[in-house]
């Protein structure tokens, strides 16, 4: 950050100027000055549900494309991250109270073997930020694991995540399971992580692979409007 | 033959030699097959090797390899390829069955260093391995590209959910178990030393 920047004082920001600066923090990853722009526009009247979308996810959207287009990196992501997850911490119990919307529910995550969970929670991050309910189920899930959730969640969606070639091979494990009880068309399934690619995904059966957390938002959308638009026809 | 870690890393290694048989390797593994190769008396055997640091992104090995398979082709007899999957998802494989090219066996160096089946039957989900490469250069593998050495409170985003490192050692060396051992500290995990001395990798290149 810039000495300039250093002499920002938040309080003094219209509200346009103070959600450019809390998306400039958020790129920087700047937890507390994060916490400290959300309790500002939530002192001014905003709607809990309009500081996260237009703030905190807008400004995330920005961390995703650059992250995508190579020009930041997954430490400066995580950073960014870390401190979209201290605003959400202030707004979760906010958004609960004022009944903002809830686009669908998903069951998400990582497969048995496998103990890597950035890419899952930035995921689980930015579906809640987008107006999921998210049940994370954590690492190292076996089909057993998947399956509970499923029946006791009732979600609209399961994700799947990997980040090793020896464990992404275990979704097809779930899917197969899922297929076997007849329950497949019951769920959308989109699978995410490093090492896949849609051609993993499509060979998996499952609905959709997501190259990251935006697009796992968009697709989750997508199919999200495609079940209502099925529901009502 | 002198090698510099940095180099490997970096550049890989060139093959100076005319034998008959190229083994085309990655560079964590070079001391290793020269050693090998050296104890065996496999003067026709020469070693190339790709830059050790597509380790850390294992989609440009097969594409890097297969480079190297055309650039050597006609030159050699015989061709060898010392990866084993190495997180490419069957990428090296496909490379190596188009060319009728052997490789290693198993997902990983950590894998068949300790031993192919040795290792799947210990199932250590939740351990972080070395090699005696990645121990020297741990900082240029790990801690650098993650980011730690500028952003240190990150340390258990990345690895909250491990709980040992375990060092793979090929050699005895007190220096690098002194260095493994910083490592594991510095990420907050437990800390083994496993000797697996070159594992399967000794009998995955005998027949050449």
């Amino acid at each position: 950050m810039s000495d300039e920047e250093n002499d920002i004082v938040l309080s003094e920001l219209d509200d346009e100027e103070l959600v450019q600066q809390m998306m400039d923090d958020l790129y920087d990853g700047l937890k507390e000055e994060i916490e400290e722009g959300t309790n500002i526009l939530l002192e001014r009247g905003w709607q809990p549900y309009d500081v996260l979308t237009k703030a905190l996810v807008a400004g995330m959207t920005i961390v995703g494309h650059d992250f995508r287009d190579g020009i930041l990196f997954v430490p400066e992501v995580l950073l960014a991250a870390n401190a979209m997850k201290a605003g959400m911490f202030i707004l979760k119990p906010l958004l609960a109270e004022t009944g903002a919307p809830t686009i669908g529910r998903m069951v998400v995550g990582t497969v048995k073997g496998d103990i890597h969970d950035i890419g899952k929670n930035l995921v689980s991050m930015m579906m809640e930020g987008a107006g999921f309910e998210v049940v994370d189920l954590g690492i190292n899930c076996d089909v057993e694991k998947y399956i509970g959730a499923l029946d006791e969640e009732k979600p609209d969606i399961l994700g799947m995540s990997a980040l090793l070639t020896t464990t992404m091979p275990y979704m097809k494990v779930v899917i197969d399971e899922l297929v076997a009880q007849g329950r497949r068309d019951e769920f959308i399934v989109l699978v995410g992580g490093a090492p896949l690619n849609e051609e993993f995904g499509k060979a998996i059966g499952a609905d959709a692979y997501c190259r990251d957390a935006a697009v796992a938002v968009e697709t989750a959308k997508e199919f999200m409007a495609r079940k209502h638009n099925q529901a009502r026809a | 033959m002198t090698l510099s870690d940095a180099t490997l890393t970096q550049d890989g290694l060139e093959t100076a030699g005319s034998g008959r048989v190229l083994i085309i390797g990655c560079g964590a593994l070079a001391r290793e097959i020269l050693a090998i190769t050296e104890a065996n008396g496999m003067d026709h055997v020469d070693l190339t090797c790709l830059p050790a640091i597509l380790h850390n992104r294992p989609d440009r090995i097969a594409p890097a390899l297969e480079a190297t398979i055309a650039k050597h082709r006609n030159q050699y007899e015989t061709l060898f390829v010392a990866y084993a999957d190495c997180g490419s998802g069957g990428a090296i494989a496909e490379v190596c069955a188009r060319h009728g090219i052997e490789m290693i066996a198993g997902p990983h160096c950590y894998s068949f260093f300790d031993g192919n089946e040795a290792f799947a039957a210990r199932d250590e989900v939740t351990s972080f391995f070395l090699t005696d490469f990645l121990a020297r250069q741990f900082d240029t593998f790990v801690t650098k590209p993650l980011g730690l050495d500028r952003h240190p409170e990150l340390r258990d985003v990345y690895f909250g959910n491990y709980e040992r490192l375990v060092y793979l050692a090929q050699t005895d060396d007190p220096a690098l178990d002194a260095k493994a051992q910083a490592a594991a500290a510095s990420l907050g995990l437990a800390y083994e030393r496993r000797k697996t001395g070159f594992g399967d990798l000794a009998a995955a290149l005998a027949p050449l």
